[in-house]
């Protein structure tokens, strides 16, 4: 599991590499929680991500939901087909912003 | 006391109780003491809370496995101090709660003629499990010599409904479509992505609510085992599946081989996701449920779950200690013994609240009014539970009022003022009358005014009625006019199995046929079934298909056949789009009218001096039906003063129905009311699109005085009452949320 984050102006950007499950998810969690003390507008890049469990899901809601609270938002960029096939038929998809691109992204954010 | 975040499985940190943390160490897993409630796995904070109980077992041990694994991760044997009255419970420290899967072992006597027949080299199933693994894909064959077959699983219990719950339309305005959620999309012409599953099911939803369904029945959802007893079929060698799945392995868990996410272990979010959007469609949920037996069958089937924990309770047992056999299937589950009540009422509570599932259809629910002894009770403490449960307060409870040991309690099943029941005298009475039969009138103007004489003597009115032509069981529509006999062959069982009351014709050739006179009279056929079933008071259940003429080939028992027995072909749409959109206006049509819908029976009096009776009796004479012997006609007319009780206005309805093979004029009552005019709404005896017009553009009638009915022909015409609008005619809304109002036009 790899997570990098790094902040350009408002934008937290984080790019996470490997499977998120009920493993990995809480180290996830921490480190984007900690890297979004710079700002409330967070990207995550996924194209790293090949497999994401139903507690990756959980985490990223729950990310979510602590990010909106806060009236910032949470862009999630460069999805797996597969995975956001997933998020479809389990209804996550219903609560996140998906993006193509990175630029994409941004502009979401923005 | 567990703090470190990254623990596995643990995605938040929730330390507000005192007391959750490890004071033992068994093989490894750091544990303690568990609560006994709630049965199951529960997730606590750090861990896994296990409680599980057995009456008769001595000791327990909870097995845990990585997924898959074949053998097992640890054995833990709870210490004695861990268990209060009959019940183990432990609560296990840092489980990865998608990776674990677990079970147990009980101890105990193994003495059959006792009832015991307890084995700890087996390890079990929890009931209590809220997912299974072990059959995650639909088919795909499963490794016989695994130990432990049927896993019990953890599930997240934090599904976001948002503003959704059960939706609660009254029972009469509801228009139940009977389903199979594999057979729904299986077929290839259905165009899913993931066929067979409930996320191509939910791409589905467009069509069946432009049928106008506002409910669909499925049929059984909860974990079964499509390889119990399958089987090579000896002659075509076609496999041969428990495809139906009337044979339960776990009752709190969906079926993992429905769900395209199955695979991933996340079937239930998979199922709540359909669930909320039939929700916001309008479209209710009612669940096809099979308490009266299990799949661990007779003293030769296999031990996996409730055999192993508590034979003697979960089980009716004979004195010598075998297992009755009132379901036709092997053993019967022990329902009105407390323990089972208990878990039966744990289990529709779950359901209705977890999963807002908004009724519940009992299979074979005579045997839930049985003893353990077998003898029926009089006033069955489950019935009586369940109609007065709280969480249940709302749902619907329909009763399948028979069992496969001799017990027919239509119309007298115990209903508490709830229950409601497939009325398998509806459906004989309307296929004897349908096919031409003689001598049906009197029984048919009972079906037409929801049964009173079924369910009028104690109060229970037509809303107890569950008014049906065809079901799962049996032939479907189509078939029923084109098969006299069943033609169960490619069920390996010589044409044995099925029932061969089937009360079908054939209208002159068995099964299917070039002849066009033929064919002809058949759609008419299926269109006077929709037609009748549409009009008649109580609650309307059509079978999947039936709206595009489905064939089963004469199969009327099709529970083994995963192939096009079963899957719906969905170029029938096209090929049948007559029929469809025959189906499709004839159930707007009775959403129009409120008069068909009334929650209490008809009082064949004018009590809101109209100068008519709610409902009046007609033939080829007005005001002078034949109930005769030979009649094969019969004619009503409801007054829309009288509508719900005549707290709305509606149209006249009249109805004309002759399943003589001779044309015949019937002279129509009277006058449209108040200077109106008699509308042509349904004549079946005309091709299509003549043969039915949309709500509000019904054509109006020539000769006011007369109707020529063609033979096996069905005609409702409709007059506006005066001051009536035509807002009417607009159907009504069966959801409540926004979100539901906004997305129906």
């Amino acid at each position: 599991m790899i997570i990098e984050t790094k902040v350009e102006g408002a934008n937290v950007i984080a790019t996470v590499s490997g499977d998120i499950d009920g493993k990995t998810a809480p180290q996830v969690q921490s480190e984007l929680l900690a890297a979004l003390q710079a700002g409330n507008r967070l990207l995550v890049d996924m194209n790293g991500v090949s497999y994401l469990s139903s507690a990756g899901l959980r985490m990223l809601l729950l990310l979510y939901r602590q990010v909106a609270s806060k009236k910032g938002k949470v862009v999630l960029v460069s999805v797996s087909e597969e995975i956001r096939d997933t998020m479809s038929m389990t209804g996550f998809i219903n609560f996140f912003t998906l993006a193509e691109t990175r630029e994409a992204g941004l502009a979401a954010l923005a | 006391m567990t703090t470190d975040n990254a623990a596995p499985g643990r995605i938040d940190s929730l330390e507000a109780r005192i007391d959750y943390y490890p004071t033992h160490e068994i093989a490894g897993f750091r544990l303690r003491p568990g609560k006994p409630f709630p049965f199951g796995a529960t997730l606590v904070p750090g861990g896994v809370n296990f409680s599980i109980f057995s009456s008769h077992a001595v000791s327990c041990t909870l097995v845990l496995f990585n997924k898959g694994a074949e053998e097992p991760l640890a054995e833990i044997l709870f210490p004695d101090s861990f268990r209060i009255g009959h019940v183990w419970s432990i609560m296990v420290f840092d489980l990865d709660c998608e990776t674990i899967e677990y079970g147990y072992r009980m101890d105990g006597p193994f003495d059959p003629a006792v009832g015991h027949r307890f084995d700890k080299s087996k390890i079990l199933l929890d009931p209590y499990a809220k997912a299974v693994g072990g059959r995650d894909v639909w088919g795909k064959p499963p490794n016989w010599d695994n130990i432990f077959p049927y896993r019990g699983r953890l599930v997240f219990e934090d599904f976001d409904w948002e503003d959704d719950r059960p939706l609660e339309i009254p029972i009469e305005d509801l228009i139940i479509y009977e389903m199979h959620v594999r057979s729904f999309t299986r077929h290839t012409s259905s165009g899913a992505r993931h066929p067979g599953t409930f996320a191509a099911m939910r791409d589905k939803i467009p069509y069946i609510r432009e049928l106008g369904i506002n409910c669909v029945e499925l049929m059984p959802v909860y974990e079964f085992d499509e390889f119990e007893n399958s089987r090579r079929h000896p002659d075509t060698g076609e496999m041969l599946y428990n495809y139906w799945g009337y044979s339960t392995v776990n009752f709190f868990a969906p079926k993992a081989g429905f769900a395209a996410t199955g695979r991933l272990g996340m079937q239930v979010d998979e199922l709540k996701t359909l669930i909320k959007e039939l929700h916001q469609n309008g479209i209710e949920v009612i669940l096809d449920v099979v308490f009266n037996h299990t799949a661990e069958g007779n003293e030769r089937g296999p031990t996996f779950s409730f055999r192993g924990i508590d034979n003697k309770t979960y089980y009716m047992l004979t004195p010598e200690g075998y297992y009755y056999n009132f379901s036709g299937c092997g053993n019967t589950l022990n329902c009105n013994n407390p323990i089972v009540r208990s878990i039966v009422i744990d289990c529709l509570r779950y359901w209705a609240s977890e999963y807002h599932i908004d009724g519940f259809r009992f299979d074979l629910a005579a045997i839930l009014g049985r003893d353990p002894c077998g003898a029926p009770l009089s006033n069955p403490p489950l019935l009586e539970s369940l109609a007065f449960d709280p969480v249940l307060g709302k749902c619907k409870l329909i009763a399948e009022a028979w069992d496969a040991g001799g017990l027919y309690q239509v119309g007298s099943f115990p209903a508490f003022g709830r229950w409601a029941e497939w009325n398998g005298k509806y459906r004989d009475d309307l296929r004897c009358f349908l096919k031409g039969d003689a001598g049906k009138v009197g029984a048919l103007s009972q079906r037409i005014q929801g049964s009173p004489d079924l369910y009028g003597w104690n109060g229970r009115g037509p809303t107890a009625s569950i008014n049906f032509i065809t079901c799962h069981d049996g032939f479907t529509l189509y078939d029923m006019f084109a098969y006299n006999y069943k033609h169960n062959e490619a069920n390996g069982e010589h044409n044995n199995d099925g029932c061969n009351d089937n009360e079908s014709w054939n209208c002159g050739w068995e099964g299917e046929t070039d002849n066009p006179g033929i064919n002809a009279l058949r759609k008419r056929l299926i269109r006077n079934a929709w037609a009748i079933l549409m009009v008649c008071h109580g609650v309307p259940m059509v079978l999947m298909g039936d709206e595009m003429g489905r064939t089963q080939y004469g199969n009327n028992n099709t529970y083994c056949q995963d192939n096009d027995l079963n899957w719906l072909d969905w170029g029938l749409a096209a090929k049948n789009a007559d029929l469809l959109r025959f189906a499709q206006n004839m159930i707007a049509f009775r959403r129009a009218h409120p008069a068909l819908r009334n929650r209490y029976h008809l009082s064949n009096q004018d009590y809101m001096g109209s100068g008519y009776a709610d409902i009046t009796w007609h033939g080829e004479r007005a005001w002078s039906a034949d109930w005769s012997n030979e009649s094969r006609v019969l004619a009503f007319m409801l007054c829309g003063r009288h509508a719900k009780s005549g707290t709305v206005c509606d149209d006249y309805i009249y109805v004309a129905m002759n399943s003589h093979w001779e044309t015949r004029s019937f002279e129509i009552p009277m006058p449209a009311p108040a200077g109106g005019k008699w509308h042509v709404a349904v004549n079946t005896g005309m091709p299509a699109p003549e043969d039915i017009f949309a709500p509000g553009s019904e054509p109006e009638l020539g000769d006011q005085g007369h109707f020529l009915v063609t033979a096996y022909s069905v005609v409702i015409l409709v007059a506006r009452h005066s001051g009536l609008n035509t807002n009417l005619v607009k159907p009504e809304e069966p959801g409540r949320t926004k979100k539901s109002k906004a997305k129906r036009k």
